[in-house]
């Protein structure tokens, strides 16, 4: 049961959850902004490497830096528009976030078709390795190392960069901040736009083992809040560890029992932990904004 | 003077209310359809959880209504088609099929895709007594007066299937579906035949409805290493579930899926390469050779796009549409008026009617509404089509109640219990 197999997969399936969850933590986690339409971020991403794939012809690992950037406009724009007139009322962000979600589903759905769309896997990464007896895909291995990468990258980005230092001095206190020169605006609108290309980002990368179609971003933003919401809202660390103990859990308690009690389990596991530790596992040294 | 106006307005009401009742009952033969024109409810999901495959099918549905107006109509009347997107809620079911019986005054109504969809329904058109046109394959269990099941029932698509898969690949299944009513009584069916033909179940499981990680699935496979994995995961799920078992290094020729769902169109999202080598047992593939599916597939994509597919819900949805034409061509020539199409005498028509669907000849079966199919078992190849492997030599009558417990039978007067 606990095979080194099983470990395996629920580090990829960690992975996955990192990579999905960590523009959630960003945006939700540093800026109290509730986004619901964090799943559909993520739809573009996957939407936008099949079209870059289909009507440009490039290769999926070529897409990723275009959406990215995709994903920083559209969040961008986002913000700029709706949510940067909604920093003060956190319960009205989930409305206004909510309805863009269903914008951005129904655009999708009229502009693309409603049909499941087919991203493809180039051949190099479709293969699979053999680590101490045990199968893990090529590209399963390729998702952990860049969740890491992008996890890291992140860390460096807001907690050793001048930029970092300005989001973590505007989240405290945005009066004081813009009392010392900077501009709380365009921080809260790069940042925001940061976390939609992530989301994008990894819309881009689940899309050649996962499914594409204008509903899809639904079942990541639940596995997105529930990852943001264990490790801690605002923590790095916090979500790296709750991806690797949801992953593993999914894994292990879908090999003994199945996949559905898995679910059953991990819900359950994470409404006893935001009964007894409503902050999270790991204590964000960020004070949120009141 | 106006205490008179208001005595003379009381007279009047009373009066137009009178009339009302009378008005009512001298339209109400005629309402069904007019000298030039035919209304039929065509009700899908059109947006929501189930848009996707709900729109190949309400294509399907328009391209048969098309070509019928196309050739004149039917009779020379013209049908018209009131849309309504049921927005893959029951309620929204329920609600809009109510329209188009009592305000739209539909003659019968195309629609549907889920069985929660359907029971949602059911009850409204039995009420009114309409007629409902259901194209999907579902798990039997069921038989109403008030609808066509155009649909596979299991016996349609697991009587041959089970058996060849032992037979080519082994005794030990691995019965994998979506959480929810369908997967549950296919499986159920399906392990009753394994028992009769020798098999076994190595395990039964159900993942979460739009599930999208299979990694844990698969390392089950690997230290399982059953001989067929029985897949009833449907939508999205699917998809996922071949690409990720591709990447995983699994082998279809040693362990492939057997589906009773996955069809052209969930193969031309994975991709044709994750799906090769996996079978589908189904009454209808897209690479059917008929004349009428040779017609069917070049119009359904010089209407809709060349990167299009059919499938074999969508060929459904499209051949109801003539049986139901049969069925008032059949009306009207045997001298009955317009005010006579009523639904129920279009049901009473087009039960035994044949017609020529994509798959072959198909007919109404008139003790329980259902329709004889033709069952074949398709292996998926690298370009997204599916090869035909097995054929039924004749059409498979349908059993709606088939290893359902309680000798149930559909008759022409309702379900029965037989003594065994």
């Amino acid at each position: 049961m606990f095979s080194f197999g099983t470990l395996l997969s629920g580090l990829s399936i960690g992975s996955i959850l990192l990579l999905v969850a960590l523009g959630l933590a960003i945006i939700y986690g540093t800026m109290g902004v509730i986004n619901l339409a964090h799943g559909d971020f993520l739809m573009i991403g996957a939407y936008a490497t099949w079209y870059l794939q289909k009507y440009w012809h490039m290769g999926l690992i070529a897409t990723l830096p275009v959406v990215f950037i995709v994903g920083c406009i559209v969040g961008l724009v986002v913000e700029k528009t709706v949510v940067r007139y909604l920093y003060r009322r956190p319960l009205d962000t989930i409305l206004a976030t909510w309805g863009i979600s269903i914008l951005l589903e129904e655009a999708v759905n009229l502009g693309a078709g409603s049909n499941l769309k087919y991203v493809q896997l180039p051949g190099m990464l479709s293969g699979d390795w053999v680590l101490f007896g045990a199968h893990v895909g090529v590209y399963r291995i390729l998702i952990i190392g860049i969740a890491l990468a992008l996890l890291i990258a992140t860390s460096v980005l807001f907690f050793r960069t001048d930029f970092g230092l300005k989001v973590r001095a505007v989240v405290s206190n945005p009066e004081t901040a813009e009392g010392h020169g900077v501009n709380s605006g365009l921080i809260y609108a790069a940042t925001f736009a940061y976390g939609s290309g992530l989301a994008a980002f990894a819309g881009a990368l689940v899309a050649p083992i996962k499914s594409v179609s204008p509903t899809m971003g639904i079942h990541y933003i639940v596995d997105a809040f529930l990852v943001v919401v264990v490790g801690g809202v605002g923590s790095l660390l916090g979500l790296f560890v709750s991806a690797g103990i949801i992953g593993e859990m999914e894994s292990i308690i879908g090999f003994a029992i199945d996949d559905t009690t898995a679910k059953v389990i991990i819900f359950l596991a994470v409404i006893a932990i935001i009964r007894f530790r409503p902050q999270g596992l790991f204590v964000s040294k960020v004070r949120q904004p009141s | 003077m106006k205490r008179r106006t208001v005595l003379k307005g009381i007279a009047g009401g009373t009066v137009s209310l009178a009339a009302a009742p009378t008005l009512l009952a001298s339209t109400y033969g005629t309402a069904y359809a007019a000298e030039d024109e035919i209304k039929v409810g065509v009700l899908f999901p059109l947006s929501g959880t189930i848009a996707v495959i709900g729109r190949s099918l309400h294509n399907a549905t328009m391209l048969a209504i098309d070509e019928i107006n196309a050739n004149g109509g039917i009779s020379g009347k013209k049908i018209k088609p009131i849309v309504r997107d049921s927005q893959s809620s029951p309620a929204v079911y329920a609600d809009k099929i109510k329209e188009l019986i009592l305000q739209q005054k539909v003659l019968t109504t195309f629609g549907g895709y889920t069985s929660a969809s359907r029971k949602a329904v059911l009850p409204v058109v039995e009420k009114y007594n309409s007629l409902y046109w259901y194209p999907t394959l579902y798990e039997g269990d069921e038989c109403s007066k008030n609808i066509m099941y155009t649909g596979a029932v299991p016996n349609q698509q697991q009587e041959q299937f089970v058996p060849w898969l032992i037979k080519n690949f082994g005794k030990r299944f691995y019965l994998l579906g979506s959480n929810y009513i369908y997967p549950k009584d296919e499986n159920r069916i399906c392990k009753a035949l394994l028992k009769k033909y020798g098999g076994e179940v190595v395990a039964e499981e159900y993942v979460p409805l739009g599930h999208s990680e299979f990694s844990s699935n698969i390392n089950k496979m690997r230290s399982l290493r059953p001989d067929v994995i029985f897949c009833t995961v449907v939508g999205d799920s699917v998809i996922a579930l071949h690409r990720q078992y591709k990447t995983a290094g699994l082998d279809p020729s040693k362990m492939p899926f057997a589906s009773l769902t996955t069809s052209e169109e969930e193969v031309s999202a994975m991709g044709g390469e994750y799906a090769a080598g996996h079978f589908t047992s189904a009454p209808y593939f897209m690479s059917a050779d008929t004349p009428t599916n040779h017609k069917f597939v070049a119009a359904y994509q010089k209407k809709y796009g060349a990167d299009k597919v059919t499938n074999f819900v969508s060929s459904a949805s499209y051949f109801q549409v003539f049986l139901f034409q049969k069925g008032v061509e059949k009306l009207l020539s045997q001298g009955h008026g317009v005010g006579d199409l009523t639904p129920i005498n279009i049901r009473n028509a087009c039960l035994g009617e044949q017609v020529h669907a994509p798959q072959g000849v198909v007919k109404l079966d008139p003790k329980n509404q259902h329709t004889y199919l033709w069952p074949k078992i398709g292996q998926w190849q690298k370009d997204g089509q599916a090869k035909v492997i097995h054929e039924s030599k004749k059409w498979v009558e349908p059993k709606p109640y088939w290893m359902y417990p309680g000798n149930r039978v559909c008759t022409p007067s309702g379900v029965k219990t037989e003594k065994s």
